[in-house]
């Protein structure tokens, strides 16, 4: 069951939404439908969110992105389609199911941060739980526990003012945690901050969703970013979505000249990781093989190295030709004195980082799961391979089709 | 042409108008009287009940407290003036005439901008009425008050009431709808009844312009309870106008000169109060 299902979804703003949802139907354009006095916010927007995932919505300016988070929590009203949270159409919400939605399952948090100026930090953060009614005490304990979760312990009975930019972000982000919500709106919650502030809280986003695994839907201009938390990402263009998936399908199947354009250029090392690169490990030793079967081993496949495994393919180590050769000279039973300590990557591992682990590594690198237990194994060839595969060709990709449209935003922090 | 068009029997229209009310109301308005004349009266003997020099020194200390140091020194000096003006019973009468006055056009005007903050139709009712009772000179109001409430501080006070309670509602208005609309949103967004929201963050918020106004209030009342005094209502306004009538310039001056310190200091307290809340910071 999907978290959120989005169905449908339509926003028309203006006096009278009737009318420009009949100019759509009737397959206007929205500069037409502009032109009649009504602006299209979102059109025929569906998709579905999982619980848990972190879902990055992004688009040009006017692409309708916070129209449609808006809509999320009814901040605006949709003028046609289907929201379910939880299987619960909450487009049929009344005035008190909505405000219900909004104190417990729902949080947001602001781009500007939208702190009251008249509360101190701990009120700030205790603001949701207030709504809700719970005692002066109890909430005060949990908006400080949330604080602490943002890394603000001890700045409870300052004032929004007195922090700093960064700070504020997280009282707000605090403010939204407090109520222990099912799901996290994020509208640019980070574009106010300065590229290295940014850095830090996009890391501490990703910390805490492992922490406390909620469903967040989050918008940012900012394609790095994007890669960066995101589970999958959503691309919208004139209120439409134009493509959806992970980083990955993405930046390597682009839907259209529209999104094309805001991949290229973009670091792929820093975007496809282990997974692109993983390899079967088509020989593994055991512990229990003698030095003989091991040299064996890697004779028939040219391997220098080979990688030790238990009989439940939990990584040892490895074992490299010369301690083998060794083994044999000494007459050693079995190679389980000789294994070496050996590094190695989840399977969400960026090549980014691959590639530094492999400088200093120079046997196979073993991909492993959260249980220890192998995977396959990435060599320095295959990755060098899928940079220089991936890496936008100029001449292929500028093509000369031009729409009237501007360059999409990109993140001056690369 | 136009000599032929009989006059238009505005003045005798609003005179039965007002005939009709004094007649069916005048026991609402009598009894409104008397309760306004009573508190009055308690609270001016009240207040002059207690010897100057200490009356002084708390109100002096208030002031400090409000104001700051210089404040507090400025209104002991005034006040220890006005006392060695042999001013200070009108000066107790003209103080405790704009405190009523301006408690009721608050309790009065708060809800009013509020509700003209929150509804447009609302507002659309009250904002030109506001224009018609700013922009009528304020003598006009003496002359009915006095039918309703008869001579004397009654009179005066809803005379006042009704010339200095624009202020107040129009900057209540404009101060909650001055509130950023982001944190309104953030207010809706964490599921806040309109109740909830008005007194956890559009109030608070507007809290520096809603002094703002009240202070407005307090320096219109205080005009308007000097002009009263043409109409009995005492105080150091009585005092200009028994110098005019005698034409004795320098107690003229005199009374004047005790107003305008009442009038600096209730200014100066009154415009801090309010100023150094947080939200003041904001914008
Ligand atoms: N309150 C409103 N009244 C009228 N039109 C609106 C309103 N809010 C948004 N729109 C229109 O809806 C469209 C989508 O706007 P939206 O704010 O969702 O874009 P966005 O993708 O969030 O842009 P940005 O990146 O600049 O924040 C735009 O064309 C905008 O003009
Ligand atoms: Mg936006």
């Amino acid at each position: 069951m999907a978290k959120i299902r989005i169905e449908k979804l339509t926003k028309i703003f203006g006096p009278r939404p009737k009318e420009g949802l009949r100019m759509l139907d009737a397959g206007k354009s929205n500069a037409e439908i502009r032109e009649a006095g009504h602006a299209v916010g979102i059109s025929d927007v569906s998709f579905e969110v999982e619980q848990g995932e972190f879902v990055v919505v992004m688009g040009l300016s006017g692409s309708g992105k916070s129209t449609l988070i808006r809509c999320l929590n009814r901040l605006n009203e949709p003028s046609r389609g289907h929201i379910y949270i939880d299987d619960e159409d909450i487009t049929t919400y009344d005035h008190d199911q909505l405000l219900k939605l909004r104190q417990h399952k729902i949080s947001m948090v602001f781009q500007h941060f939208a702190l009251f100026p008249h509360r101190t930090v701990v009120d700030n953060a205790a603001y949701g739980l207030e709504i809700q009614g719970i005692e002066p005490e109890e909430r005060r304990r949990r908006a400080n526990e949330a604080l602490e979760l943002v890394g603000l312990k001890g700045w409870s009975d300052s004032y929004p003012s007195q922090l700093s930019g960064g700070m504020q972000q997280r009282v707000g982000l605090a403010r939204a945690l407090a109520v222990e919500p099912d799901i996290l709106l994020m509208d640019e919650a980070f574009s106010a901050l300065d590229p290295l502030i940014r850095r830090d809280m996009q890391h501490e986003m990703m910390l805490l969703q492992q922490r406390v695994k909620k469903t967040i839907v989050f918008i940012t201009h900012d394609l790095d970013e994007a890669l960066q938390v995101g589970d999958r990402i959503v691309l919208m263009k004139d209120g439409r979505v134009v493509q959806i998936g992970t980083p990955e399908d993405i930046l390597k199947n682009p839907a259209s000249a529209y999104v094309e354009r805001f991949v290229e250029n973009v670091d792929m090392s820093r975007v496809l990781t282990a997974q692109a690169v993983l390899q079967r490990a088509r020989v593994l030793a055991f512990p229990g093989d003698g030095p003989r079967t091991a040299l064996r081993k890697m004779n028939d496949d040219n391997y220098a190295s080979l990688l030790v495994v238990e009989r439940d393919y939990t990584l040892r180590g490895t074992i490299s030709v010369e301690a083998a050769s060794k083994a044999v000279q000494d007459g050693l039973k079995t190679i389980e004195p000789l294994i070496e300590e050996t590094p190695s990557i989840p399977i969400n591992e960026p090549l980014m980082s691959i590639i530094g682990i492999l400088s200093e590594w120079r046997w196979l690198l073993p991909v492993v799961d959260e249980n220890n237990k192998v995977l396959g194994v990435v060599t320095r060839a295959a990755v060098l391979t899928a940079l220089a595969e991936n890496t936008p060709d100029k001449t292929t990709s500028a093509e000369p089709e031009s729409e009237p449209e501007s360059e999409p935003e990109r993140s001056d922090a690369a | 042409m136009i000599p032929m068009v009989p006059k238009f029997p505005l003045a005798h229209m609003i005179d039965v108008a007002l005939n009709w009310l004094t007649h069916n109301f005048s026991w609402l308005t009598q009894a409104l009287s008397h309760g306004i004349s009573a508190v009055i009266d308690v609270i001016i003997t009240g207040l002059l009940w207690v010897p100057p020099w200490l009356l002084i020194l708390i109100v002096a200390a208030i002031g400090w407290r409000a104001a700051g140091r210089r404040v507090g020194i400025f209104t002991a000096l005034g006040l220890l003036f006005l006392w060695n003006l042999r001013l200070w019973q009108p000066t107790v009468e003209t103080f405790t005439l704009v405190l009523i006055s301006t408690l009721i056009a608050v309790a009065i005007g708060l809800p009013l901008g509020i509700a003209a903050a929150l509804s447009k139709r609302t507002s659309r009712v009250v904002m030109p009425v506001l224009d018609f009772m700013q922009t009528m000179p304020a003598f006009v109001y003496l002359i009915p008050a006095i039918p309703f409430f008869g001579l004397g501080a009654v009179s005066a006070s809803v005379a006042t009431v009704i010339f200095s309670t624009p202020p107040t509602i129009r900057l209540t208005a404009l101060g909650i709808q001055q509130v950023p609309s982001d944190l309104v949103e953030a207010a809706d967004a964490f599921g806040s009844s309109p109740r909830q929201k008005l007194f956890k963050v559009q109030l608070p918020m507007a809290v520096p312009t809603i002094m703002a106004g009240i202070n407005q209030t307090i320096m219109l009342a205080l005009s308007m309870v000097v002009i009263a005094a043409m109409i009995g209502a005492g105080g150091l306004g009585g005092k200009v106008w028994q110098a005019i009538q005698r034409l004795e310039p320098g107690k003229g001056f005199e009374s004047g000169i005790a107003i305008v310190i009442l009038a600096m200091i209730l200014d100066r307290v009154t415009q801090r109060i309010g100023r150094g809340s947080p939200a003041a910071g904001a914008h």
